[in-house]
């Protein structure tokens, strides 16, 4: 290649300390963070961002994200940034939460934060269990799943049915955009990553509340290799749980 | 009885008294150190060795407000938790205490956030010392299997009808293996009996609303009569530790004393930290020095005269509290320790060590500096600081 042509394709995200990551080997939160890293860059928003780490093993977020980072209780991450949205109008302010604490202990404070279109932004990682606490039925769980509360797989008589909370909170007059990606290949990755992009242009037009669920692994708790998980998110976990876009109503495509 | 030794962590040692006890209705959500409690119950279910109703809630609210459900249906139920899991559940643990439902819950001691934190100290408990709960402090895997069964029987009592929280240092003892006698099933289930609770739901002969609203006509009167279902709880733990003594070998009472009798100086303290305790007061006996130990079970009901008779005669006492009541004065068990022992014509002189916090180790050594502490406070007769801090950087 000339050197005239030569351009950066790919660099570490300004937005990521270089602090190394504690997760399992073959966990794709580490790529969540990155594409969350690329698309504050991308955007030049790193000096204006304020993060909500939330219970789960993404607990660690703060020492990760390359800006100002607040540590919520399980579940109240939406409430926190909420608080810190409304006198910080002007920051972008993103949490970062499991389906543990979005789905299950976070219901409520997710469910409202959205009504209200709140202009925050929301990454929510399911990967199906309670990752942190050792594999758990979650409410996301798949039928017939096995976690550690549901050995023999969740049966929907005992333990009920998933939920899909893209769809859910895209019932809600309140989101501007709401979005599932999932992590499983490359090419789903760079989806993901526009997603994710996206769901901060909303905050940025002030166009209310942005989500984008993003269909995580769990190679520990699902007992499976990094690869084998990486096909189960494609093959069963996507089948279920369907990638797209639920709500556009930022400007872009209004206009 | 047939009874078996096994090396079990204390999460274990409660999954398998709960298996024994087989209540009706489990519900839960996970929460570190206590996750495995009812994770381990799960494999019983799943099992089928078990005929509990098993919930996997999506808070702990739920799981305290699932639990009160099921035992005002007439239901004997169960929850575990810890920290930040009890301190969500706050609100209806009042509830639970207020509308006399025997619910016994397994605590694996945890310190409250923030700045969060994992590890053991009693300030999730300590935030629920006024709920109206009766709460049983372990020292070990042994006695928290043993509490919990003594627990069913306390909660369910006529005269008591209130709910226990059975509680157990977070990692020190839930992930610690220890050897355990378990009592054998059959022993279990006849200790325990069948539950038949007073007023439940849907029993058409007797109609009841439970939990109304309850003004200034009222409300003080049943709160009077809350007060006074732990003051009788007294009793009745001693007659159950008594009567599980004479089945098991194993009795117990409101507290246990360790060379306490001619001792001249003493601490007192709760759970895991007593082990450590009686390990240092072997080493200064042998060295003719004359140091005891108390260590409460029942911190509520609070055993004030017991304590107070069996505590005159020393010289001066250190209260060790693995949690700070941030009042700037001392911590709470401390407090009520002093206030116990305010009657006497002649005290001892008291001191307090707040310890251990979020998991701070308590070694040897640290138990070793109070009672030289003390040692100086007799010799001296000066009683310096009231109130100090064990193991923490100034
Ligand atoms: C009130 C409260 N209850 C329970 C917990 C324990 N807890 C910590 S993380 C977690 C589950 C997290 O799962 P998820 O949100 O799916 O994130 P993951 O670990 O899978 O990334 C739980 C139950 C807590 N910290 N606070
Ligand atoms: S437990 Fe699961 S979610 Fe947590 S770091 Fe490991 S693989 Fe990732």
């Amino acid at each position: 290649m000339s050197a005239g042509r030569e351009r950066l394709v790919a660099g570490y995200p300004e937005s990521l300390t270089e602090q190394a990551f504690h997760y399992c080997p073959g966990c794709t939160h580490g790529i969540a963070h990155r594409l969350v890293a690329e698309a504050l860059d991308a955007l030049g928003l790193r000096e204006r961002t304020i993060g909500v780490a939330s219970v789960g093993c993404s607990v660690f977020a703060y020492n990760y994200f390359n800006c100002d980072m607040q540590q919520a209780a399980h579940g109240r991450a939406p409430a926190v940034a909420t608080g810190i949205k409304r006198v910080l109008p002007d920051a972008v302010v993103f949490t970062y939460q499991g389906d543990g604490d979005l789905a299950s202990i976070g219901t409520a404070e997710i469910v409202h934060a959205a009504a209200r279109g709140e202009n925050i932004t929301v990454i929510f990682i399911n990967n199906t269990n309670y990752g942190m606490t050792g594999g758990q039925m979650a409410p996301t769980t798949l039928i017939g799943q096995k976690t550690t509360t549901t050995p023999l797989g969740r049966v929907a008589e005992n333990n009920g049915y998933p939920i899909r909370m893209a769809e859910m909170l895209a019932t809600l007059d309140g989101p501007a955009y709401i979005a599932r990606v999932s992590l499983h290949n490359a090419q789903a990755v760079v989806q993901a990553g526009r997603s994710i992009k996206k769901a901060f242009q909303a905050q940025l037009e002030r166009a209310g509340f942005s989500m984008v669920e993003v269909l995580s692994t769990c190679p520990t708790n699902w007992g499976m290799t990094p690869v084998k998980a990486l096909e189960h998110l494609e093959k069963v976990v996507a089948e279920y749980y369907r990638v797209g876009v639920l709500v556009d109503r930022t400007k872009e495509v209004a206009g | 009885m047939v009874s078996k030794t096994v090396a079990y962590t204390g999460n274990e040692a409660i999954a398998h008294g709960m298996k024994q006890i087989n209540p009706d209705v489990i519900a839960a959500y996970p929460i570190t150190p206590q996750t495995e409690i009812v994770q381990i119950y799960s494999t019983f279910v799943a099992d089928g060795l078990v005929d509990t109703e098993f919930v996997t809630v999506e808070s702990e609210h739920s799981a305290m407000s699932a639990v009160i459900g099921a035992a005002a249906g007439g239901a004997r139920a169960m929850t575990a938790t810890s920290s930040q899991g009890l301190a969500y559940m706050h609100e209806v643990v009042y509830i639970a205490a207020s509308m006399r439902l025997p619910i016994v819950m397994a605590v694996a001691n945890r310190a409250l956030s923030g700045p969060i934190n994992i590890h053991c100290d009693h300030s999730d408990t300590m935030g629920a010392r006024d709920s109206g709960w009766i709460q049983l402090y372990s020292e070990n895997a042994q006695e928290a299997y043993d509490n919990l069964i003594q627990a069913v029987r306390i909660a369910e009592h006529p005269d008591v009808q209130l709910p226990v929280m059975v509680c157990l240092d977070g990692f020190i003892i839930s992930h610690a293996l220890e050897t355990v006698t378990l009592n054998d099933d059959a022993f279990v289930k006849e200790f325990v009996g069948i539950y038949k609770p007073k007023h439940h739901l849907l029993d058409p002969e007797n109609p009841v609303t439970m939990g109304p609203l309850d003004l200034f006509d009222f409300y003080f009167e049943h709160k009077r009569d809350q007060a006074e279902a732990m003051r009788k709880a007294k009793d009745v733990i001693i007659a159950v530790g008594q009567e599980y003594g004479a089945k098991t070998g194993r009795g117990y009472g409101l507290f246990e004393t360790y060379q306490l009798d001619d001792a001249e100086t003493a601490i007192v303290v709760m759970s895991s930290t007593a082990g450590t305790a009686k390990a240092v007061i072997d080493e200064l006996r042998a060295q003719g020095q004359k140091v005891g130990l108390l260590k409460l079970r029942s911190f509520r009901p609070f055993p004030y005269a017991e304590l107070a008779e069996a505590l005159k005669h020393l010289k001066a006492v250190a209260v060790l509290d693995r949690a700070d009541s941030f009042n700037a004065f001392g911590a709470p068990l401390f407090v009520q320790t002093r206030a116990a022992l305010y009657d006497l014509p002649q005290r001892p002189t008291m001191i307090n060590y707040i310890y251990g916090l979020g998991g701070r180790d308590c070694d040897m050594s640290q138990i070793a500096r109070v009672y030289a502490d003390l040692a100086e406070i007799v010799k001296s007769n000066q009683t310096g600081e009231i109130v100090r801090y064990l193991g923490v950087r100034e």
